[in-house]
């Protein structure tokens, strides 16, 4: 039985978005001039080869159905009205190709391909004989990167981390980019009251501390609800669908709570360009006010757009990593790189200490945060005709 | 001969572009003596700036750097010293005033902590000392209450008087030489005249040498002894200054003189020079103005020509005053026949009136306060009249500032005026909506001064010259209106496949050309020049020029022509209106008011515009 999370919804928008940009390249016109020239930019293309990879796994991590449970001889379970009962587990596509990774756990930490359990234990000899010893690992050598506290495989928390990583990311900014847009150039460009209104309303929202907002909101609408974990028949509707997904409000209140400072860029930006003359000239040609935006304002502004986005995305999945500490970020169940980090607070502060827990985590951000920055910059300078190669 | 205060030979410098090594300055020689203004002239990109900074030892670093060559301070190579010996000599022996006197003073500084900056830097005095001597910089640099004006900060001043703090702090520690790079290119013509008089006046007194760098000839005439002309990174000629504006000798500075507008050449197309000055990444081969040169001969562009002294004191580059060369069959001239023979026209001013303004007010208020509540105005136009007929061209002049912008936007509603009445072709359009005003967009049009600023960088070319016909012909189909944009194209000599190309691949030049066939585009009677000619160099100038009057001629369009620039004014206009703080102080014919301008101010702002007779 299929299950969508709303938060699915998101990865599988990004990843729409990139067919469609995928076709819109080939044909001839303005995206397929920027494509011919990143195609020239060798780092660029790699960092994009990266970036599909995390998309990828994104993707697979939010393809998810529940299997039906069978009772003890194997026969499917039926309620008393007939239906068949479903575990409440949606294992997604991902679990189920790394299902060794997943099932595979140790009793507690070992280090990265060890042999032996990092935690000396009382170990009773065939002979009777009692001593205390490194025990050997279940599973030996098959843990690239250890084993944390309860014997999860840490690579695989790393890589179930990449979805909420990139679920955050994309979703806080499909949140910021029309908002701010939509306010920062009506701001802008009619002036007046309209300015008024809109910066009423950001520097009010940005007066009052974001963390406040978030937990506010998060203890609203994030304490019921999918957490990552089990799945409860409530939540359901339309037999497949989980709106209520605590991921999906943490992305939507740090959506609010930013789109305030794209916005103020852009509105400074725009107060720049409806005093350029290429402005004054359409206005001459009577183009009306809607079009001149389009037209005029938002292609030169979109510069600023992804700027911001690359440098937001990385802020976005730390500031995740934060909210997870202070206990209001993603739920526990849910394997994300804020939530290792936490966990690796403890972890540094025993001795011997247990490093690989937030080595993974740093690899996989660091992964995911260097090739966004430097395939933004590549996008930004394709699609500057001015810095084009002739 | 006196010993020279700066001798160059042979400069070189050269910037790292990706499109190649940039030879910006190529091998320049001068010598500046003791009390006297050399001065370097010549288009932008020639390389005269570059020049002046590698004498100061200023060349930006690390694109650039000094291939060869000697800068000589009084006799020691200064090219070869350590920076911290450099910074000795800067500011001290050698001082540069700068183009922007808005931007080069520092706004958190008082106008007294900045001279006194330079003079402690460089010299040992007490800070009382140094005060004494800033103040008495200050008074010489002609700036009323100086020991007041030294608790100033540089935003109470006007640009004029920036340009004067700027000139005392360079001369405070009376240094053997004074760069002046453009010093009065962002000042009023006015303030211009008083600026370099004041240059003229220090330099006599201190005995300092001066390199004044410029475009404009009329201003090397008035303000220099000699003048070197450079063109693509070279000194082409260079000769004391009456000499040189008596008997120009290379083919450049010929076409650069001829193609100044003013009064002598109404009614004939100016002399243009054909295409572009190459980018210093790609020179032509022999002699660098081949390819251009109205008088190339079959050798110019494989031998290049040495710089020869074929009189007294008048050096010059070119295989035209090469015996040796003449003499060879090398010498056989290239016909070019691309320039065809000067045509003469007639205005076809007819006496219907096209366009009237009467008491034209555009305010702007100024607001306090929490409620933002108008406490006043600022008065930009003030009640003007103005009627433009059919088919002639209007002149606004005035200084910067004194509303003539304003009264062209509001003229095309681009700013909504606050009292008046516009009449074009008898309707009133003052009060129209703007849709109502619809029908009138066609017939009048702007064309700007900024060609980078005018047109929108992420569109092409075709995309830009369509867009009025996309709002104003709705009816015309795609085919139409490309044919349409092709037609305005060739009108304004641009070819059909520069469509797709975005404007950042145009020359300042070309770019202007799409600003004017954007206008074109939508078959307009009426068109705003709002300073179109003012940031071109001369000899493109001088092409606009020509298009803009043959415009005028074949479609019968009306132009009103808003410009500080006084000698494209008795080129182009057929009616003057002068402007003053909002108001026109006076109107009339061109030749009427350039000889006998009534005005007081007129007459002041005539006098202060330099001139070759």
């Amino acid at each position: 039985m299929p299950v969508v999370l709303s938060t699915d919804l998101i990865v599988y928008f990004l990843v729409l978005l990139i067919i469609y940009c995928a076709f819109a390249v080939r044909k001839e016109g303005y995206l397929s001039i920027a494509w011919h020239q990143i195609r020239t930019n060798k780092l660029a293309m790699v960092s994009m080869f990266i970036l599909f990879l995390y998309i990828g796994v994104a993707l697979l991590d939010s393809i998810r159905w529940r299997d039906v449970v069978l009772d003890s001889e194997g026969r499917v379970m039926h309620k008393e009205d007939g239906s068949v009962i479903y575990s409440p587990q949606a294992l997604s596509l991902l679990d189920r190709l790394l299902h060794d990774m997943r099932v595979n756990t140790e009793k507690t930490f070992s280090a990265p391909l060890a042999t032996h359990l990092y935690v000396k234990e009382t170990i009773e000899l065939p002979d009777g004989t009692r001593i205390r010893d490194y025990p050997p690992l279940k599973y030996p050598g098959t843990h690239l990167l250890g084993t944390d506290k309860v014997g999860n495989d840490v690579l695989f928390s790393a890589i179930k981390g990449i979805r909420t990583g990139i679920v955050i990311g994309t979703g806080t900014t499909i949140i910021i980019i029309p908002f701010a847009i939509l306010f920062g150039v009506l701001a802008g460009f009619y002036g007046g009251v309209v300015d008024d209104i809109i910066q009423y309303i950001y520097t009010t929202l940005s007066s009052i501390p974001s963390v406040l907002l978030i937990v506010a909101f998060m203890l609203i609408f994030g304490e019921r609800g999918y957490q990552g974990g089990l799945i409860t028949e409530e939540d359901i509707f339309f037999k497949i669908f989980v709106p209520n997904d605590r991921l999906f409000w943490l992305c939507v209140i740090m959506g609010i709570t930013s789109w305030t400072d794209l916005c103020r860029l852009l509105r400074g930006e725009t107060l720049k360009l409806r005093e350029m003359d290429y402005v004054q000239a359409a206005r001459a040609f009577g183009v009306s006010s809607l079009r001149i935006i389009y037209r005029h304002i938002v292609p030169n502004v979109m510069h600023i757009v992804l700027i911001t986005f690359v440098l937001q995305f990385s802020g976005l999945v730390l500031a995740e990593a934060i909210l997870s500490y202070i206990g209001i970020g993603v739920g526990p169940e849910m394997g994300s790189w804020g939530n290792m980090i936490n966990t690796a607070r403890l972890e540094l502060s025993r001795e011997p200490i247990v490093w690989w827990n937030l080595f993974a985590a740093f690899i996989f951000m660091f992964g995911l945060v260097l090739p966004a920055n430097i395939f933004g910059d590549a996008v930004r300078d394709a699609l500057d005709p001015r810095l084009r190669v002739r | 001969m006196p010993e020279p205060v700066i001798e160059v030979r042979d400069l070189r410098t050269y910037f790292r572009t990706p499109g190649g090594i940039a030879r910006a300055v190529d091998g320049v020689s001068f010598s500046i003596n003791e009390g006297e203004t050399f001065s370097l002239v010549g288009e932008s990109g020639c390389g005269k700036s570059v020049t002046a900074l590698s004498v100061i030892q200023l060349v930006p670093v690390p694109a650039g750097f000094i291939a060869g060559g000697e800068v000589l301070l009084r006799g020691r190579d200064i090219v070869h010293l350590s920076e911290l010996e450099k910074r000795r000599i800067r500011g001290n022996k050698i001082s540069m005033i700068f183009q922007e006197p808005m931007t080069s003073l520092n706004p958190v500084f008082t106008i007294g902590n900045q001279i006194i900056e330079t003079i402690r830097l460089h010299q040992k005095k007490s800070t009382r000392e140094a005060k004494t001597i800033a103040i008495e910089m200050l008074r010489r640099v002609g700036l009323p209450e100086p020991e007041s004006m030294y608790y100033e900060y540089p935003h109470r001043l006007s640009g004029g008087q920036r340009q004067r703090v700027m000139i005392a702090i360079a001369l405070a520690c009376r240094p053997d030489l004074l760069i002046a790079d453009e010093p009065t290119t962002a000042l009023d013509v006015t303030i211009q005249k008083q600026i370099l008089s004041l240059i003229r006046d220090l330099k006599r007194e201190m005995r300092t040498a001066v390199l004044l760098i410029t475009h404009n000839l009329a201003l090397v005439y008035r303000n220099a002894e000699r003048v070197g002309v450079m063109y693509a990174g070279k000194i082409v000629e260079m000769a004391p200054t009456r000499i040189l504006f008596r008997n120009p000798m290379h083919p450049y500075t010929v076409k650069l003189m001829h193609s100044i507008p003013g009064m002598d050449k109404r009614g004939k197309p100016l002399d243009t020079i054909k295409g572009t000055v190459p980018p210093a990444t790609m020179f032509p081969e022999g002699c660098r103005f081949s390819g251009r040169c109205p008088v190339e001969m079959e050798g110019c562009s494989r031998a290049e020509p040495p710089l020869i002294e074929y009189e007294r004191d008048h050096l010059v580059a070119c295989h035209l005053y090469d015996r040796g060369f003449m003499d060879r069959p090398v010498s056989r001239p290239i016909t070019t026949g691309g320039e065809s023979a000067p045509m003469r026209w007639t205005p076809s001013v007819k006496e219907e009136i096209l366009l009237e303004v009467k008491g034209l007010r555009c305010y702007y208020p100024i607001r306090k306060g929490l409620f933002k509540r108008i406490v006043g105005y600022v008065k930009a136009v003030d009640g003007v009249d103005l009627t433009i007929k059919k088919g002639s061209i209007l002149a606004l002049v005035g200084e910067s500032g004194c509303g003539k912008t304003t009264t062209g936007k509001a003229i095309l509603r681009l700013i909504e005026p606050k009292g008046g009445r516009i009449v074009f072709k008898g309707r009133d359009i003052t009060s129209l909506s703007e849709g109502e005003l619809k029908p009138y967009r066609a017939c009048m049009q702007i064309i700007f001064q900024d060609p980078y600023s005018s047109l929108n960088p992420r569109m092409m070319v075709g995309e830009i010259i369509e867009e009025g016909l996309k709002t104003l012909r709705p009816e015309m189909d795609r085919k139409e209106r490309q044919e349409k944009v092709l037609s305005v194209m060739e009108r304004v000599g641009l070819s059909g496949d520069m469509l797709k190309r975005y404007p950042h691949e145009f020359s300042g030049g070309q770019r202007q050309r799409i600003g004017i066939a954007r206008a074109l585009a939508v078959d307009p009677e009426f068109i705003v020049c709002d300073e179109a000619v003012s940031a071109l160099d001369v000899s493109v100038q001088a092409q606009i020029l020509n298009l803009l009057k043959s415009i005028q001629k074949d479609s019968g369009i009306s132009f009103l022509f808003i410009t500080h620039d006084l000698s494209v004014v008795e080129y182009i206009a057929d009616e003057v209106c002068v402007m003053y703080k909002g108001k026109i102080v006076e109107r009339g014919g061109v030749e009427k008011i350039f000889s006998s301008p009534e005005d007081e101010y007129t007459r002041t702002l005539l006098e202060a515009v330099p001139r070759i007779d």
